[in-house]
């Protein structure tokens, strides 16, 4: 089989920064979600996600000393992945051995993995970019500047302002709003099966 | 006005499309504390079901309804914020985004299309027969029923929102198709007493879009337009294209718009171009020797609207099409789990899109060319009538030209208008509806028109600056709820139609011919809501105890005839039959075949419906003394 190395950089670039995506709002959702309504419903489906990852170093607000640490609850995990199924069937494209196809086959499939991941975005997700100037360009952080928003990597000595080069701009969402759940809603169905009569 | 629509804290604008209903809401208590506030409109979020189980609140309530079979879903999955029990999962009525979504995979039990349903004068629009041919299991409802369910969540929504102001005791506006014939408007009305609303009123859509038009504008509108001019409204939906004229006069010295004249049905939108877009793709899958199946198709036809939106609605700024999409892939994901491999993958170019659409659907034409065939024969009737021309710009041509005289009324001798020419001249456009909301076709649109005006020596028209074409329909009726408390222009309509009822001449029997039938003008053009028309001169016999049928007629060219005017010639196209009347009289102190004469009288209600009755001649002698003559109503819709 050969396989096209010319034009694989495009492609799977592109599929990653899909994926990226994805697996980094799973994440902002994990931490961003705390105990929504529906958490007493699912407390035998903990065991499913057991450990939700928390960053123990970034506390979520400064202003309050104690540390609290909150419980994920799967809920709107298991929500958002029923979505991308739905809309851009996400897990069949993720649980698919890529090795076998060809980048023409592939591209088909992640045409209809981004169409749809980019609709479900838009529709429940108002997502800015934290910083307006352009990637790759110098800029200054004065005094005081939001740690979890903006992090320092590198030859981080010194004090503020901090000059350094921005290198991702970074993602923010202003508004999350997903659909309800009604109580005897199972969410870890994220596909059903499908019979055609 | 009616008396009792005081109390109103809300006026509510409810557009009741083909494929969405939008429900938006001005406050009225808080604009009549402080008048110099502007109204302030808000669009509802309503609650509906997009999966199972999944309730989403959306601006748009999809106009569909579905019929689950018992093993389909649970039903627990249905409820909704206003109804934990929803019932059994078979008699539910289950409307809204997954009503669409799930009757993309099972369309035999899918309801859609229910306005055009109820505007259709070849079946019985109170029986259950939709979704049309569906195997005899699927529980059946009528066109109204469906009418009736939509307005039922949209005001279930909206109570669960303002529990203290409940939508039956709100000034509510619902908007209609300006072609409507007097039974879909009398049904109409009907589902909105169902749902206890008794501060009704009746908009047409093009209206609405105007009053839309006005309100984004503010007082700016007044510099838009001036004396003289036409405004031509189009109008064009998923479902149809609506379209009216209406011309702009002066009286001491404030500006009067004057809705003249409405277009016919036409069951022509943004629908048929998806999907004509579909069948392009499909034929080019299928020169490349792939077969599709029918579900595929559903797919495409998604995948198209898609790429329609990115190639010619490049929303934002005109800038943004100098970037040049020349090409939108289409990609068709299998069914099963197996995505790689299976996708089909094909591409729609601009070129196909503007070829297929622009090109079929916004043909350039000159000003005499008309659709071919508007009129199908009755014998084709269990289906939609859908326009079997495309062309939209060819029902325009039809339109314009057929509306020749309309302002002639309105504007005096001496105004800008004149006589000449073969249509009717629009100085000013307004563009309504999802469809024209691509810059490439609303520029085509309209330069169709101007090559119209520029061969006619007259001036291009010109764009009237316009707001959301999706929600304006909605946003104007509320705010023609503000209007109609005296704030504000209104724009004055009346009946768009003259309507006669049709007497079968005395003359002898001809084998072998029809006899020759006679209009009697009932109720005249403008006839303006609350009026009441002259009773007729001729008398009618009525039998005691069984349903007479009458022949039914309306014109929207003859703007003359006064009611007990009786015509027995007229032009080829001139007068559309309608529906059949039915008067039953019930058998009350009378005998059983009995006849009674009658005048038959027509009255336009305050909430814009046609009334027609009929009055026992000899009851002004008999009953004087008791007070008012007799009075019967006659049925607009007969059930067949």
């Amino acid at each position: 089989m050969n396989i096209d190395f010319s034009s694989m950089p495009s492609s799977l670039d592109m599929l990653h920064l899909i994926l990226a995506l994805v697996t980094a709002l799973l994440f902002v959702l994990l931490l961003k979600k705390p105990n929504t309504e529906n958490s007493s419903l699912i407390a035998e489906e903990e065991s499913l996600i057991p450990d939700a990852p928390i960053p123990s170093s970034a506390p979520e607000q400064p202003a309050i000393p104690q540390v609290q640490l909150k419980a994920a609850t799967p809920d709107s995990a298991l929500q958002l992945l029923t979505l991308l199924q739905q809309d851009a069937r996400f897990i069949d494209f993720v649980k698919e051995d890529l090795s076998d196809y060809s980048d023409a086959d592939i591209g088909a499939a992640a045409r209809v993995v981004h169409e749809g991941s980019k609709k479900t975005l838009d529709t429940y997700f108002t997502l800015d970019a934290i910083r307006s100037e352009d990637e790759e360009t110098r800029i200054s952080l004065p005094a005081g500047f939001n740690a979890s928003e903006v992090r320092l990597t590198g030859n981080v000595v010194g004090e503020a302002p901090f000059n350094g080069t921005l290198v991702h701009k970074g993602w923010k969402v202003s508004e999350a709003k997903l659909p309800k759940i009604s109580e005897g809603h199972d969410s870890t169905i994220v596909a059903p099966a499908e019979v055609e009569l | 006005m009616s008396s009792n629509n005081t109390s109103a804290r809300y006026s509510i604008g409810i557009d009741l499309g083909t494929t969405h209903c939008v429900l938006s809401y001005l406050d009225l208590a808080a604009t009549a504390e402080d008048p110099s506030k502007e109204a302030e409109i808000s669009v509802l979020a309503i609650p509906q079901l997009s999966q199972p189980g999944v309730i989403e609140e959306k601006q748009q309530l999809p106009s569909f309804i579905y019929r689950a079979h018992e093993a389909e879903l649970s039903q627990g999955e249905l409820a909704l914020p206003w109804s934990a029990e929803p019932g059994t999962v078979s008699e539910a009525i289950i409307s809204g985004t997954i009503a669409r979504h799930l009757g993309s995979k099972t369309p035999i039990r899918l309801v859609s299309s229910a306005k055009s349903w109820l505007c259709h004068s070849g079946i019985d629009r109170h029986a259950a027969v939709l979704p049309m041919g569906s195997p005899e299991e699927v529980s059946k409802i009528s066109p109204l029923t469906a009418t009736i369910e939509y307005l039922e969540h949209l005001s279930k929504a909206w109570n669960h929102q303002f529990p203290d102001n409940p939508l039956s005791e709100q000034d509510l506006t619902i908007t209609i198709p300006a072609s409507f014939d007097p039974a879909a408007r009398e049904l109409t009305a009907e589902a909105a007493s169902k749902i206890n609303c008794n501060q009704l009123t009746l908009l047409e859509e093009p209206q609405a879009a105007v009053y839309n038009w006005i309100k984004a504008s503010g007082d700016n509108w007044r510099e838009q337009v001036s004396t003289g001019d036409v405004i031509l409204v189009v109008d064009i939906g998923g479902g149809t294209c609506d379209l009216s004229l209406i011309a702009v006069t002066e009286e001491e010295g404030n500006l009067v718009l004057n809705r003249v004249a409405v277009g016919e049905h036409i069951l022509l939108g943004g629908d048929n171009m998806d999907l004509a877009l579909a069948y392009r793709v499909k034929a080019k899958l299928a020169a490349e020797g792939k077969e599709l199946q029918p579900w595929q198709i559903q797919a495409i036809v998604q995948a198209c609207r898609d790429a329609k939106e990115q190639l010619l609605f490049t929303s934002d700024k005109r800038a943004s099409e100098n970037s040049d999409i020349s090409e939108v892939a289409i990609a068709i994901p299998s069914r099963g789990s197996k995505l790689l491999g299976k996708t089909l993958r094909t591409s729609l170019t601009r070129e196909e899109v503007q070829e297929t659409l622009v090109e079929g659907f916004f043909p350039k034409v000159s000003i005499d060319e008309h659709p071919v065939a508007a009129r199908r024969s009755a014998l084709s009737q269990k289906g939609l009538p859908y326009a079997q021309d495309p062309a939209v710009s060819r029902h325009l041509a039809a339109f314009l030209s057929r509306q020749v005289d309309a302002t002639a009324d309105v504007f005096e001798a001496s105004a800008a208008q004149e006589p000449s020419g073969s249509f009717i001249k629009p100085s000013a456009i307004l563009f309504n509806g999802g469809v024209l909301k691509s810059p490439v076709l609303a520029e085509r649109m309209l330069a169709i028109i101007n090559q119209w005006l520029s061969d006619a020596n007259a001036e291009p028209a010109r764009l009237l600056s316009d707001a959301d074409l999706d929600l304006g329909v909605a946003i104007g009726a509320s705010y023609y709820g503000y209007v109609k408390k005296g704030q504000g222009v209104r724009i004055r309509g009346g009946l768009a139609s003259t309507y006669y009822v049709g007497i079968e001449s005395a003359m002898p029997a001809i084998p072998g011919m029809e006899a020759p039938i006679e209009a009697l003008c009932i109720a005249p053009f403008g006839m303006e809501e609350g009026s009441e028309a002259k009773a007729s001169e001729a008398e009618f016999g009525l039998v005691v105890g069984e349903p007479v049928h009458f022949r039914f007629f309306g014109s929207n060219v003859r703007r003359h005839d006064e009611a007990g005017v009786q015509l027995d010639y007229w032009q080829e196209g001139e007068l559309e039959e309608l529906p059949e009347l039915q008067a039953t009289l019930p058998a009350e102190g009378r005998r059983v075949g009995e006849v009674v004469p009658v005048h038959l009288v027509a009255k336009v209600t305050e909430i814009g419906t046609l009334k027609l009755e009929a009055i026992a001649v000899d009851s002004s002698t008999e009953k004087s003394e008791q007070g008012e003559a007799e009075r019967w109503q006659i049925e607009l819709d007969v059930r067949s």
